[in-house]
């Protein structure tokens, strides 16, 4: 059961479906069960069965989140692996002792590759579709695993699989989450 | 959160505007024309007929002329978002953007100049799905061009019901096209939804077609009761 997480700004949004849909679409069509729960009302049971974590983006206007980061306290135990997408990788890094630093990028960008972990094996460059008002300054325990004109892309904590991506993967990256679950999900 | 709807009269713009209505307040649609047959942003052919829907769902349009060349569009469009805001207090804009990143991230980048939210709920949506939804949730959708093979002259005009769905979707398999049009290979008119309170009776019409190219013209149209 992959459990992903809504970060917009209330329950039930309108942006959910511009956000997490998308998600949910890719991680059925990858085989896996999921469950869907807004970041404000995850509880510890939550977890229980889940074998993988995805946090999802948000609106551009949309930073509620980010003024609420403890609510991510969990993420810092979390005996399963974890990807953060935009919204989700500003979270990951924010609990882990990074910081959210205003960048705005919107439209494609050319990512490169530094380190070609699991979920990048194979690749070297790569378009991808940015939508966000903030980037991140990586937490000491992370390493950085793509970049662009514009920063880091790509991070994972050195130890476990906790990964943030900065771009959106639902938009012609599906693999990205695909890969994701692959590799660090068990079979589906 | 008050929201204006982006419309172009087509399929996607008035089904986004449905699910906005599901979640917010939707006080306005706003709709640019282009004088530019070949717009690159703004689906053409019935555009002035927005008003015309706008007052069948009882909601007031915001209209703005462009003369259609590619980026002025954009201030074009700009200038009814502002206006928008104005007269209807808008707090964001809702698109119904499927895949096109040209279109998305220049609708993204004026709502973020003008501190605005903007909602794409058709976003890379599931397309099959989401036509299904629109038969079954009551919209009356006809085709209003066609722009690709393998359509024929019989696609202009006709209704997207089951059956047309259903011979898009072996179309889709086959040639390289998407389920809804997405990639400008047809575009639509909404002539009934479920928001709307009187329905659009076409009552003349014109068709214009060569070679995998058709306009379906509505030359009069009136609003009957539902």
């Amino acid at each position: 059961m992959i459990l992903i997480v809504d970060l917009c700004w209330k329950e039930e949004s309108l942006s959910r479906y511009e956000f997490v849909s998308p998600i949910e679409g890719i991680v059925r069509g990858a085989g896996f069960p999921s469950v869907t729960r807004h970041f404000a009302g995850i509880e510890e049971g939550d977890l229980d069965g889940v074998s993988a974590v995805i946090l999802c983006g948000t609106a551009l206007q949309d930073n509620r989140f980010a003024g609420e980061v403890e609510r991510f306290a969990w993420l810092r135990t979390c005996p399963v692996p974890v990807l953060g997408i935009c919204a989700g990788m500003q979270a990951v890094a924010a609990v882990f002792g990074g910081r959210i630093e205003p960048d705005l990028r919107i439209g494609m960008t050319d990512v490169s590759v530094l380190r070609p972990d699991g979920i990048f094996a194979g690749k070297e460059l790569f378009q991808a579709y940015e939508l966000h008002a903030f980037a991140v300054a990586p937490p000491a325990c992370f390493e950085v695993l793509a970049v662009s004109e514009g920063g880091v892309q790509a991070i994972r904590h050195v130890s476990r699989p906790v990964y943030g991506v900065l771009f959106h993967p639902e938009v012609r990256n599906e693999w990205v989450v695909t890969r994701f679950l692959e590799e660090h999900a068990g079979p589906a | 959160m008050k929201l204006g709807v982006l419309c172009s009269g087509g399929k996607d713009s008035l089904f986004a505007c449905w699910r906005a209505m599901q979640k917010e307040e939707v006080v306005c649609l706003i709709t640019v024309v282009p004088a530019n047959p070949e717009s690159y942003m703004f689906h053409t052919p019935n555009v002035r007929l927005a008003a015309l829907q706008a007052e069948a769902a009882a909601l007031p349009l915001v209209e703005v002329e462009s003369g259609g060349v590619e980026e002025k569009e954009l201030d074009d469009l700009r200038r009814a978002i502002e206006i928008a805001r104005e007269r209807h207090g808008i707090e964001g804009i809702v698109t119904g953007a499927i895949l096109s990143v040209y279109q998305a991230t220049r609708v993204q980048r004026i709502c973020h100049d003008l501190g605005l939210w903007c909602f794409n709920p058709l976003w890379h949506a599931d397309q099959e799905a989401y036509m299904q939804s629109l038969i079954e949730e009551g919209f009356a959708v006809i085709v209003a061009g066609v722009y690709s093979a393998p359509f024929d002259e019989r696609w202009l005009g006709r209704r997207i019901d089951a059956a047309a769905v259903a011979e898009l979707k072996a179309m889709a398999a086959k040639y390289r096209i998407t389920l809804t049009g997405e990639g400008g290979e047809i575009e639509t008119f909404v002539t009934d939804a479920p928001f709307f309170k009187r329905l659009i009776e076409v009552r003349e019409a014109s068709s214009e077609y060569r070679n995998y190219n058709g306009t379906y013209r509505i030359e009069k149209a009136v609003l009957v009761p539902k």
